[in-house]
């Protein structure tokens, strides 16, 4: 039986009607039309889904839409205000933190989450809280170096 | 990948849930989902419906009252690792949570699936028997209490009856004479343990008063390590004692998991090495 499900995204609220099965990463992509939050592994290992709900970074192909009903989620295209790129976002331009930009979405959805946990988070902290995260063309570095200077960006 | 089709149900209590169970005997219980979720997308898992208790208030949260450390079943692995009250009354615990996954899996895992799931590969039930934890459940004939010890019983299988469902983990709080550790030895890839130990140590007049070692990983269940605790009772936590008493791993851990990773005779190698320098964190 189909469920009816409302999930305010970047602000708005979409309501619609959902298998039980339909995975958030397939509400927000498929339902709603936000291709921005990319799926990569689909076995809750590669990050590439990671969206807010709440306020809180998830792995949205791990999240039944049915299981957000009601809640408020943040995707990659909700990060830039008035025009003005996010500071991560920032960062990742001026770093030059991606190659191919498949897991883009995702790494910028969970520094930006990690960096609130955490504000004064170093660089070994950083990189180890980046596990929930692949990238398979940078090797990290320059990842980390947009999020350090984000780190720096936000503090100030 | 989608999960096969499934009948949900969100229950707005406990015992709407335990009912819900009922009427539903192919239902299976859904709390974060980060479980069960990966295996109904793999097809490795078909519930006919899945009863949602995510909302359940009264299994969320952490309590300390007459010595006891209370966690509800929905507490996340994010709350576990990141709650005062664990670090100062069960830090092991809150050590071990804190090595879940990642921090998106962690804000949506619960110590309650992770317990009702029995993965042999999950670093929670290593944990839980170690510290001696008593796990809450509710189901048809009421609320029950059942002791870690004999809670897991084969791969992927618990003492949970038909429609029952954890609702918290009770652990006694620890005094400053015990510490404890966790040390997991994971899966490059998927962080899940290959071995984890957990070691529990209390120390008075310089020697170790009492001591509990558990293994996770090369077994079906985690195991309890009798040897290593009796050859440490009573001797000083240094290196030679905790060496010697680790060296009795293998009485207690005969590995039957193994594969093209991590055969079962590298995992009895790995279980001595995890039990020493879980032993040896828990000493310093």
């Amino acid at each position: 039986m189909n469920h009816t499900v409302t999930i305010t995204i970047n602000g708005v609220k979409h309501t619609r009607e959902v298998e039980p099965r339909t995975l958030l990463a397939s509400f927000i992509r498929d339902h709603v039309g936000l291709t921005g939050t990319n799926v990569g592994c689909d076995t809750s290992q590669c990050g590439a889904c990671t969206v807010h709900v709440d306020g809180q970074a998830v792995k949205s192909c791990t999240v039944l839409a049915v299981q957000a009903d009601g809640s408020s989620v943040t995707t990659i295209e909700g990060m830039a205000q008035g025009g003005k790129l996010h500071a991560v976002q920032q960062a990742f331009w001026d770093q030059h933190g991606l190659q191919c930009g498949y897991c883009t979405p995702g790494m910028i959805m969970s520094i930006s989450y990690m960096l609130k946990q955490n504000p004064n988070a170093s660089e070994e902290e950083i990189r180890h809280g980046l596990e929930g995260n692949i990238c398979r063309c940078t090797g990290y570095q320059n990842i980390v170096k947009a999020a350090l200077q984000a780190r720096e960006a936000l503090s100030n | 990948m989608f999960p096969a089709n499934f009948d949900y149900y969100r229950a707005g209590s406990l015992a709407e849930a335990v009912d819900l169970l009922q009427k539903n005997p192919g239902a299976k219980v859904l709390a974060g989902g980060h479980s069960l979720v990966p295996a109904m997308k793999l097809r490795v898992a078909g519930p006919s419906a899945l009863v949602d208790i995510g909302r359940i208030a009264d299994l969320k949260g952490i309590s300390l009252a007459n010595g006891q450390l209370t966690i509800g079943a929905l507490t996340t692995h994010a709350e576990v690792a990141n709650s005062p009250l664990v670090k100062d009354n069960c830090g092991v615990l809150a050590q071990a949570a804190g090595q879940i996954g990642d921090q998106m899996i962690r804000n949506r895992g619960t110590i309650g699936g992770s317990l009702a799931h029995a993965d042999p590969a999950a670093d929670y039930p290593t944990v839980i028997r170690a510290v001696g934890a008593m796990i809450t459940v509710f189901g048809p004939n009421g609320l029950r209490m059942i002791n870690a010890d004999s809670f897991f019983t084969d791969l992927f299988s618990t003492a949970l009856a038909d429609g029952e469902i954890i609702t918290s983990v009770t652990v006694a709080a620890q005094d400053a004479s015990t510490r404890g550790s966790y040390y997991k030895i994971p899966h490059p890839a998927s962080g899940y343990a290959v071995v984890g130990a957990c070691a529990i140590v209390s120390q008075a007049d310089g020697v170790c008063s009492s001591v509990s070692v558990t293994v996770g990983g090369a077994t079906a269940n985690p195991v309890r390590c009798a040897g290593v605790e009796s050859a440490l009772i009573g001797k000083a936590a240094n290196e030679a004692n905790i060496a010697a008493a680790a060296a009795k791993t293998d009485e207690s851990v005969n590995a039957t998991m193994g594969d093209q990773y991590a055969s079962s005779e590298y995992r009895n190698h790995l279980a001595a090495v995890a039990v020493k320098r879980a032993l040896m964190a828990a000493s310093a």
